[in-house]
């Protein structure tokens, strides 16, 4: 569905070259829900605008559904839906108007314009607000809109940019409803974000970019298994000896001591807590509290850079 | 034929707020109205006698009101842009040409609409309607107007980064191009340097065709002249917005 190679683009900024996205090989199969995960500025947003053809590649290719962005553009906008990060809805017309309008530009005669928006009005709770200035909508409904108005003309995918950003947690998990159905009913969704549970809770597949670049993409649970590790973290009496315990746990990495307080990193956490315990008790220290955390895509991101998102993030 | 059902398309997107909103409506026409009677009466008052200020005056109001308010288009494009309604349409297969001739083309037939509540209320002034002659000069009008609202589109996409530029640029070119058009004050009377710049200005042609139309003087040479300018004005704005429109996306 998605297919670039080398996919690059600069931006002049007061006379210096900016590499916003450099080499893109992506590959996205049919009906596949792909997370593009990465800091502010790693080039998300500008990989979106030229895979959606609203930006040129400075070099590289990309296929969208089969069609070229730069040869024919024409084809791989009536394939694609595209929620940006804005309003897709001028603030002065109207909920239904907007629709209406939408689906004119597909294509559509006017009588199936306006069945398919009110049709949209309906499964995106948008009903009563049909008449009202888009304006005058709140933030959630605006999204609910922004996201009826991408898929107005059914498309095969659906790329939606930083579709919960600003959203409340009530708010969000209604939007991801939507988002899950759409999947269920076979339309490839590909979305950027950088809310890492987002990513890490609802896609099958994330991509990680940063300075413009992919720098891992597989599975949520792959990349942590592989990448990060359990973090495992006991409370002694002793943490000198318990990290020298620890360091003798197979496949332990990292063993900190900070106060009372160990923590190590091991693969398979919740198997060697149990051997690290009797360990430390055949050596009579006193373990007071123990913890297995299961790593999170901040982990992985923070193995990957030496970075945490969630710092570069905000 | 597929432009002109596309371009049907976004006409009809941006006209309809308009139509929906009958008190912001009233009130957009009243102001030039408003603006027209005030000025007028004082001028008639001063020099010409019964009516023939009008003659004079009403042709400029309707470029004035023209270019303030084609100009809108370029505004309104800029709050699209900066709002992402924009890029939403941008990823339609809607052309890009269709999305600029769509968005002037309202701010155009806005226009006509003003000139006609326009010359309907000052008839009872004293002035003088020549019927073919006056519905010329609306043509001309909004060939104008289609040509000042792609210019300000380009402007709204060039400004788009630094948005303040936008209006800069925009209230600089207006005044001069307004004064040295002969909308307001007579340029005969000016200093060499201006006629020479009057003659540079397109509009300049345009206001003396509008200024021959309504006085029934529908065959002049003014009226050629106002008519290649506004056409080619209107040629090389769609031409610019439009290159303009495809270098946003």
């Amino acid at each position: 569905m998605i297919s670039t190679r080398g996919l690059t683009r600069h931006f002049k900024v007061k006379r210096r070259i900016v590499e916003a996205v450099r080499g893109l090989d992506l590959e996205v199969a049919e009906g596949e829900l792909v997370a593009f995960l990465g800091p502010n500025g790693a080039g998300k947003s500008t990989s979106l605008r030229m895979l959606t053809t609203l930006l040129a590649p400075t070099s590289g290719e990309a296929r969208i559904a089969g069609h070229d962005v730069r040869a024919d553009p024409a084809a791989v906008r009536r394939r694609i839906g595209y929620v940006g990060q804005g309003n897709g809805a001028g603030p002065y017309f109207r909920v239904r108007d907007e629709l209406v309008t939408q689906g004119r530009c597909y294509g559509f005669d006017a009588a199936e314009s306006r069945r398919r928006a009110d049709e949209l009005l309906d499964t995106m709770e948008l009903a009563d607000l049909a008449d009202r200035p888009a304006g005058t909508l709140s933030g959630g409904q605006r999204r609910r809109l922004d996201i009826a108005l991408g898929m107005v003309h059914r498309p095969e995918l659906l790329f939606l940019d930083e579709p919960s950003s600003g959203l409340d947690p009530q708010n969000r998990a209604n939007l991801w409803e939507h988002i899950l159905r759409l999947r269920a009913s076979g339309t490839t969704v590909f979305l950027t974000t950088h809310y890492l549970e987002e990513a890490d809770a609802r896609a099958e597949r994330v991509v990680v970019i940063d300075h413009g670049r992919i720098i891992a993409d597989d599975t949520a649970r792959r990349l942590k298994a592989d990448l990060a590790g359990d973090h495992l973290t006991v409370t002694t009496d002793d943490p000198v000896r318990t990290a020298r315990i620890a360091d003798r746990v197979p496949l332990a990495r990292e063993v900190v001591v900070d106060g009372n307080e160990v923590r190590l990193r091991v693969p398979d956490g919740s198997a060697v807590l149990p051997v690290l315990l009797r360990a430390l008790d055949a050596a009579t220290v006193d373990v007071w509290t123990a913890e297995v955390r299961r790593p999170t895509l901040d982990d992985v991101f923070l193995a990957l850079t030496g970075r945490s998102l969630r710092e570069v993030a905000a | 034929m597929r432009l002109v059902a596309e371009t049907g398309i976004v006409f009809t997107r941006e006209v309809r707020p308009t139509l929906r909103n009958p008190v912001g409506l009233v009130f957009g026409m009243a102001q030039p109205v408003v603006f027209l009677v005030v000025f007028g009466s004082l001028l008639s008052g001063l020099t010409w006698g019964d009516g023939a200020s009008w003659q004079w005056f009403v042709p400029g109001t309707l470029i004035m009101m023209g270019l303030s308010g084609t100009v809108s288009a370029g505004y309104l494009l800029l709050a699209e842009m900066s709002g992402g309604s924009l890029d939403r349409m941008l990823v339609t297969p809607v052309s890009r040409a269709a999305m600029l001739v769509g968005r002037t083309l309202k701010e155009s037939v806005l226009l006509l609409a003003q000139s006609t509540l326009i010359i309907v209320v000052v008839l009872p002034f004293g002035f003088r309607l020549h019927l073919v002659g006056a519905l010329v000069a609306m043509l001309l009008l909004s060939v104008v107007g289609v040509g000042l609202g792609a210019f300000s589109c380009a402007l709204a996409v060039v400004a788009r980064k630094q948005e303040p530029m936008f209006y800069v640029v925009q209230q600089t070119l207006m005044f001069p191009l307004l004064m040295l058009s002969g909308v307001l004050l007579p340029i005969d009377t000016a200093p060499s340097w201006m006629r020479l710049l009057s003659r540079l200005n397109p509009l300049t042609y345009v206001v003396e065709a509008e200024r021959a139309l309504f006085a029934g003087d529908v065959a002049g040479s003014a009226v050629l002249g106002g008519l290649v300018s506004a056409v080619a004005f209107a040629v090389v704005g769609v031409l610019v917005g439009a290159r303009a429109m495809r270098r946003v996306a």
